[in-house]
């Protein structure tokens, strides 16, 4: 394959790709824009909860004159922020981010394979993926502005929103069928392209967390892309798929035939949407286990009961979903399952963090800045998981649900535990993708910056949500409750804006590195995964001969081998 | 007194309430605990196996065994919470409705609005239908049923203080949830369903019903007052109310 490669122009080489190299950078650079638009999106949305009413700085003048009265944002405004936060975040940022960069880039050569088992599918998601974020982006220019209605879209209320629903819907069914193409893609992939001799159990710990990732996104997401096919027609064709009878929308009543069920919509939602939620942290679990493991210059303790959790947690993921439902008016026996389910599939995950902390025992723990933010990921990911107990208990649910203490344990998930992860994976493979070293000095003030402002805007949530602030208020001060914690809220809001600050070091870092005149080591951590086999960067086709792997992922200290690590690809 | 809010549970004055705060603290005790104990074995082995010369990793250095009880300790832990302690509490608060005199208010929520509607000094709620709302009778009464003639419906929502109030909610348009904080009642509104919700009152004061779910624009500001009174302070209130509709 490498051959017929040599001479592609620039569309085919940079644009058009078919390399999964190429479309893992195309997904990675995109994901980075989106985060930073979603972060960008929350920091207005800061300033309202911070300075209710004051306008907006630098920006306030520049928005839309429907968003902003006198540079000061209107509530519907606060609505799309919120809403195409989620939902950039989420579909746009983080997944792409986690399954279509690291995913593509990463999977194929940690199996020794070639590219993906389908290049032109592969080439195909990252479009779709393209075209459902700029659809996503565009709704914001729309008359009535962007989605408003939570990145949750629950019916009535979405059924009902202006135009800019109908592009989110569109844009999600963009997005779904790009998460559809690249799922089917990975999976065919690990199992037929593995490298001779690359058992299942020989897999590094990332691979199979991308391959139960791809089986989540496979059986999950249709559920979605039919809810969300279903709501297009609700709005466009008159159906009522989500519309109860009897509907009266500001005095009038709704032309709608009725018989629908909101309560459908939300299973529907959350069938997907709590398997998404490991579609959020597996890949990062798996790009933790890759840095501890090279850090610690010893094998993952537990490495076999990390895969089978894996598995259980993707299987009973699918079994959760309705615990973000237990005040819809839900009885006892079915709460009880939900609840039930939710404290079993807190087991696993316990089994996956546990093993990872046991893994520190009796290593050699060097500090580089992967492993820095890999090791902060373990108490982040695990007060975000602590955190859901009480949410996933119904009695205490009541007081909590929809508070801000729903909004600080996922975050705490997917911000400091994901992010963190993603962080730990860029400075972990740069030296591969670039053949640079990033600068060492500004990661580590990137990471303790991150650590402590990360920590400064969701902690403060969990007390205003224990305190009984309702998440989604335009202005919770005009609530006793609100009021009682501005203290708190302005914390979070300087924590926001300060996060943002403690970002330039890290992209200074990203761009900077890459102009360095000076290679990087070709294997420069030491590493024993089949990734670092292939030359840097890694030409199309990746492995100058087909790698044959002789041993597991993480054989580091050997006793009676010459070096601290035996990679799998040399034969003793 | 003016209720004392701050950065931890606001002040209770439901029944129920003290179960689910005590649930709360416990399960906040056994995640601290857990988090101190796994913080402190993270920095200890940072600390201790930090690399510097002289030291080596070790390739398989323990046993399953420490694992496997915390796995069972949290697994036993979880377990009690949810079958001893959430379960029936959940029963008793969601499903086990009082039968002894309750007081039965009929709640309409609409965009950004809340209604409260009293079934008068017969009882009877009146006939209500969607066909029947307009700016006069948000209620949605029917004008020809006898029985709504002496319905009261408010935007304030009083209750006398040790009497079980059932709630049954309705939702014209949108989903919107029924948050009393101070009650630690939540309660989504669903439109197409009518939901009950029960709770009594252990103390009077003047608190806050607010919205907890994304209705639209106006969602933040869907609050309503929360009256708690004294029994006689609520009969004097539906006599004023009763007045007000010129049926004394």
């Amino acid at each position: 394959m490498s051959e017929a490669h040599a001479q592609l122009g620039f569309w085919r080489t940079y644009i058009f790709s078919t390399d999964h190299k190429m479309i893992g950078i195309q997904y990675g650079l995109s994901a980075l824009v989106f985060l930073f638009i979603g972060f960008s999106l929350m920091m207005m949305m800061r300033w309202q909860l911070a300075y209710p009413g004051v306008a907006i700085p630098i920006v306030g003048g520049l928005l839309k004159a429907s968003w902003v009265d006198q540079g000061a944002m209107l509530p519907d405004f606060y609505n799309q922020l919120g809403a195409m936060h989620g939902t950039i975040m989420v579909f746009m940022g983080i997944v792409p981010l986690a399954v279509g960069a690291f995913g593509n880039y990463v999977v194929p050569l940690q199996i020794g394979a070639p590219d993906m088992a389908f290049p032109r599918l592969n080439m195909m998601s990252y479009q779709a993926f393209v075209i459902g974020g700029l659809v996503m982006l565009t709704s914001f220019l729309l008359p009535g502005g962007a989605a408003s209605s939570g990145w949750t879209s629950y019916a009535p209320l979405a059924d009902i929103a202006t135009t800019g629903q109908t592009f989110w819907l569109i844009g999600m069914i963009f997005l779904i069928a790009s998460s559809l193409l690249g799922a089917i893609n990975f999976i065919v992939t690990i199992v037929h392209l593995r490298a001779e001799g690359l058992t299942f159990f020989r897999l590094p710990f990332f691979v199979w967390s991308q391959l139960v990732t791809a089986f989540l996104l496979l059986l999950a997401f249709p559920a979605l892309q039919a809810a969300a096919v279903f709501q297009l027609m609700d709005r466009l064709v008159g159906t009522s798929f989500f519309l109860p009878s009897g509907l009266v929308v500001g005095g009038e009543a709704t032309a709608a035939v009725g018989g629908g069920s909101p309560l459908l919509w939300q299973h529907l939602f959350w069938f997907l949407a709590h398997p998404e939620v490991y579609v959020l942290i597996l890949p990062g679990m798996g790009i933790v286990a890759e840095v501890i493991a090279n850090n610690t210059r010893k094998p993952l303790w537990g490495y076999r009961p990390m895969v089978y959790s894996l598995l259980v947690l993707g299987f009973l993921s699918f079994t959760v979903w309705a615990h973000h439902m237990f005040l819809t008016g839900m009885g006892t026996t079915m709460s009880t399952f939900f609840q039930a389910t939710t404290m079993i599939i807190s087991i696993p995950s316990v089994i996956i963090l546990t093993c990872l902390v046991i893994s520190l025992w009796g290593a050699s723990i060097r500090f580089p800045v992967p492993m820095l933010f890999a090791l902060a990921f373990l108490p982040m990911f695990g007060i975000g998981g602590l955190t859901g107990l009480p949410l996933g208990l119904a009695a205490p649910d009541v007081h909590l649900h929809d508070t801000y203490y729903v909004i600080g344990h996922f975050h705490y998930v997917v911000a400091p535990g994901t992010i963190f992860a993603l962080f730990a994976g860029i400075y972990h493979w740069y030296p591969k993708v670039t053949g640079r070293a990033m600068n060492a000095t500004l990661g580590k003030v990137h990471f303790w910056l991150s650590l402590v402002f990360m920590n400064g805007v969701f902690m403060p949530m969990m007390f205003e949500g224990m305190a009984g602030v309702s998440r989604r208020l335009f202005d919770p001060t005009i609530y006793a409750t609100g009021a009682a914690v501005h203290g708190l809220t302005l914390m979070t809001s300087w924590s926001a804006w300060c996060l943002a600050l403690a970002q330039i070091p890290f992209i200074i870092n990203f761009f900077w590195s890459m102009k360095k005149k000076e290679r990087a080591e070709e294997n420069p951590w030491q590493a024993t995964t089949l990734e670092w086999a292939t030359p840097t960067p890694p030409p199309h086709g990746n492995f100058t001969e087909p790698p044959v792997v002789y041993r597991g992922p993480y054989e580091y200290s050997v006793p009676g081998a010459g070096s601290d690590f035996s990679p799998q690809y040399v034969r003793a | 007194m003016e209720p004392q809010y701050g950065w931890w549970l606001p002040p209770n004055v439901s029944v129920h309430g003290d179960e689910i705060d005590s649930i709360i603290i416990l399960i906040h005790w056994f995640m601290l605990a857990l988090f101190v104990g796994w913080s402190i074995f993270i920095v200890y082995c940072l600390v201790r196996f930090r690399q510097r010369p002289g030291h080596v990793a070790v390739y398989e250095p323990i046993e399953a065994r420490p694992s496997r009880w915390l796995e069972i300790g949290v697994a036993v832990g979880e377990g009690v919470l949810l079958i001893a302690i959430a379960m029936p509490v959940w029963a008793r608060i969601k499903t086990e409705f009082p039968t002894s005199d309750p007081l039965i208010v009929r709640v309409v929520a609409e965009q950004f609005k809340w209604l409260f509607h009293y079934p008068g000094r017969d009882g009877v709620f009146g006939n209500t239908g969607a066909e029947f709302f307009s700016d006069d009778n948000p209620a949605g009464l029917d004008p020809d049923d006898e029985a709504g003639v002496d319905d009261i419906t408010v935007r304030g929502f009083h209750f006398p203080v040790g009497r079980p109030v059932i709630v049954r909610l309705n939702s014209k348009d949108v989903i919107h949830s029924f948050k009393l904080p101070v009650m630690r009642v939540g309660q989504d509104v669903i439109p197409g369903m009518e939901i009950a919700v029960w709770f009594e009152a252990n103390a009077t004061g003047k608190f806050q019903v607010g919205c907890a779910q994304l209705c639209g624009l106006g969602h933040y500001e869907m609050k309503a007052d929360l009256v708690i009174e004294s029994p006689q302070d609520f009969q004097a209130w539906l006599d004023e109310e009763h007045r007000a509709l010129g049926l004394d």
